[in-house]
């Protein structure tokens, strides 16, 4: 169990910078979340902390060593691949047993250590098998399993359960969560599921292009976005954005109301008028436009749906909505956030 | 046209065609096979018809090679020599063709071609100057002197060989070990080596193959019989002058041939296919 700290990594292929420039702490114990869309560096970086990709410039910090030349089997972290890289001539049990194998731990614990992991992520019943006679979803599980079996330094998960049923995916995420918990790993764990980042991450570190955009708790990522990008990329609908000012003025849907039920009188308001709505059960979504304001994409405001009903806000009519002033935020003309206006 | 009529024309062209192959691809081994067996005046009686047996089958020509020549020494030899430029293949292709695969970059895929290059250049040119190299090293007339010609084109296909089947084994299985504890080393031991078995079966067999039909290199350095290959004693030991000793040619050769044929359908078909399967996404 160690901190990890990297120092302006960069890591450049042929022509571009996969990773530009990354300086990022997690603290000893740390469940760090890389949130970040496709192709923005989150794989590469992982290889390079765990060594199987040597950074073009920077240095990495493994409990306070510096480990740029140290391979990576001497590094002790654990890595849990996206394509998995199961060994595909072993059977399940020496596939999760290897890494413990390697380091000679008695038979006896890595029986145990073998049947604790495959019954945490509910496998029990392959280890007789190889990995090609698993499913997609129970190959993960098993990579997922080889990770966690061991007591490493580090453990890095590289979107271990992209490929999981919703109903699986939840009961891994607690039970990845509460063994974090229980055995204190620093962990880092790449996603670009938000809900997954949102609901595990003790930090998420929100990365675009091969740079952090922001580091900070589910909390401040949410309700304090640094610029428009992680504004843009976390949440679902995305921050609403109208140009004002040469910059632009954003605001969360479900902060987005009519008038008439938010119960304060600093509050910013708009004309929205209403194309076409989604009820999806636990809430409305409604999409429309913003009389004399020009918005990046549609206008959207998430609402209960047990106080506003289908006949309250019919399409095509425009509406008094508005926007507590608290929950407002401006970004300047670079997308930098600006102090409240 | 009816459906039955037309599938019945698709049925026939079809076996027609596989008929056809067969006979092509059979019929010199089973001329092989009929001559072993035939006896004397079989075979060297004009009006009886040469495609089967006229008169009863003998082994004659078995027992002759075995008690009148020295073929039981020119198996053997061709087995040591065989094993032995195997052995040393194996030991330097493996790691070439690792390296090239993956150490390299691009330039490895141009380094193989290279390498793979110098397989092409005749035996009939480079024999003379390796009879130079030969006699240097005072191997003239001697099998050892096949142990060390034959690897230099043995080396260079298998290397081309390995070296593209280690690119298409996935790197993760590799990185999973390493970032497990593994070195490079035992990497490449532990989880390349197994998922190769279907190339180096292959390569195997087809180094085993390629030493036993060679005839120009063991011609040229070899003149003693105690020393030749089957492939070099057959062809000069029962071929005196204009007088071919047929039944024993043949049975030489079906003998010398049966081992590959068996290694080839045994081994080859079963492991080629899916030992890489489910490693990846
Ligand atoms: N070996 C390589 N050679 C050249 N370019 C590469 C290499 N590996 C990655 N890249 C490039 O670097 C960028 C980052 O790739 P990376 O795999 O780290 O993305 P990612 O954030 O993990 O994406 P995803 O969420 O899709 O897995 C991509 O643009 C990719 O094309
Ligand atoms: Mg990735």
């Amino acid at each position: 169990m160690s901190a990890v700290l990297t120092k302006d990594i960069v890591k450049t292929f042929a022509d571009v910078n996969a990773v530009d420039g990354i300086s990022l702490a997690v603290p000893d114990g740390e469940f760090m979340v890389l949130l970040g869309p496709s192709g923005c560096g989150k794989t590469t970086f992982l290889r390079i902390i765990c060594g199987l990709e040597r950074q073009t410039t920077g240095d990495i910090l493994i409990g306070g060593t510096v480990v740029n030349d140290i391979p990576p089997r001497a590094r002790g972290v654990a890595m849990m691949f996206q394509s998995y890289g199961l060994y595909p001539h072993y059977k399940i049990r020496d596939n999760i047993a290897f890494p413990l194998r390697t380091q000679r731990v008695a038979r006896a614990e890595i029986e145990n250590k073998v049947e604790w992991a495959s019954n945490l992520l509910g496998i029990g019943h392959l280890l007789d098998r190889r990995p090609r006679q698993l499913s997609g979803g129970e190959r993960q599980r098993v990579a997922l399993a080889r990770a966690l079996v061991r007591e490493p330094t580090v453990l890095l998960l590289d979107e271990p359960l992209s490929n999981l049923d919703a109903k699986l995916r939840a009961s891994a995420r607690n039970e990845i969560k509460q063994f974090q918990q229980r055995v204190g790993t620093t962990t880092i764990y790449v996603t670009h599921d938000q809900v997954e980042a949102m609901g595990m991450g003790d930090r998420i570190a929100v990365i675009d292009h091969g740079r952090v955009r922001q580091v900070g708790t589910p909390t401040a990522i949410y309700d304090d976005p640094a610029d428009r990008f992680v504004a843009t990329f976390v949440g679902t609908p995305p921050m609403n954005l109208v140009a004002w000012n040469g910059g632009h003025l954003g605001f969360r849907p479900e902060n987005f109301l009519p008038r008439e039920l938010i119960d304060d009188s600093a509050v910013t308001e708009f004309s929205f008028r209403v194309d076409r709505s989604e009820y999806l059960g636990s809430e409305r979504i409604v999409y429309g436009v913003l009389e004399g304001l020009e918005s990046v994409q549609e206008i959207t405001a998430k609402l209960p749906p047990a106080h506003v009903d289908q006949e309250s806000i019919r399409p095509g009519e425009w509406h008094a909505f508005a926007v507590r002033n608290s929950a407002l935020c401006y970004f300047d003309k670079d997308g930098k956030r600006a102090i409240r206006h | 046209m009816p459906r039955p009529l037309a599938a019945a024309i698709r049925e026939v062209s079809f076996y027609s065609a596989v008929l056809f192959f067969v006979v092509i691809a059979a019929f010199p081994f089973y001329w092989m096979v009929i001559t072993a067996f035939k006896t004397n005046s079989d075979l060297y009686t004009l009006t009886n018809i040469p495609f089967w047996f006229n008169e009863a089958p003998t082994l004659a020509h078995i027992k002759y090679l075995f008690t009148q020549t020295l073929f039981a020494r020119w198996l053997l030899n061709s087995l040591i020599i065989g094993v032995c430029v195997v052995a040393i293949t194996l030991v330097t292709a493996l790691p070439a063709g690792y390296s090239l695969a993956r150490m390299t970059g691009r330039s490895g895929e141009t380094l193989g071609i290279g390498i793979f290059m110098t397989y092409l250049v005749p035996p009939t040119l480079l024999f003379l100057p390796l009879s130079r190299v030969i006699s240097m090293l005072g191997l003239q007339d001697s099998m050892w002197s096949l142990v060390l010609v034959y690897p230099t084109f043995t080396i260079p296909f298998c290397t081309w060989l390995l070296m593209g089947f280690f690119k298409a084994v996935p790197r993760e299985i590799e990185e999973a070990a390493v970032v497990d504890g593994c070195s490079i080393l035992g990497a490449f031991i532990k989880m390349v080596l197994p998922v190769s078995v279907p190339a180096i079966l292959t390569v195997v067999i087809f180094t085993f193959t390629l030493t036993l039909q060679e005839f120009v290199y063991a011609l040229t350095f070899i003149s003693s019989s105690a020393q030749k290959t089957i492939t070099l004693g057959v062809a000069t030991d029962l071929v005196r002058g204009d007088i071919y000793f047929w039944g024993e040619l043949m049975a030489g050769a079906l003998i010398a041939a049966i081992p590959v044929a068996i290694a080839y359908n045994l081994f080859l078909d079963r492991f080629i296919a899916g030992i890489t399967g489910g490693a990846v996404k």
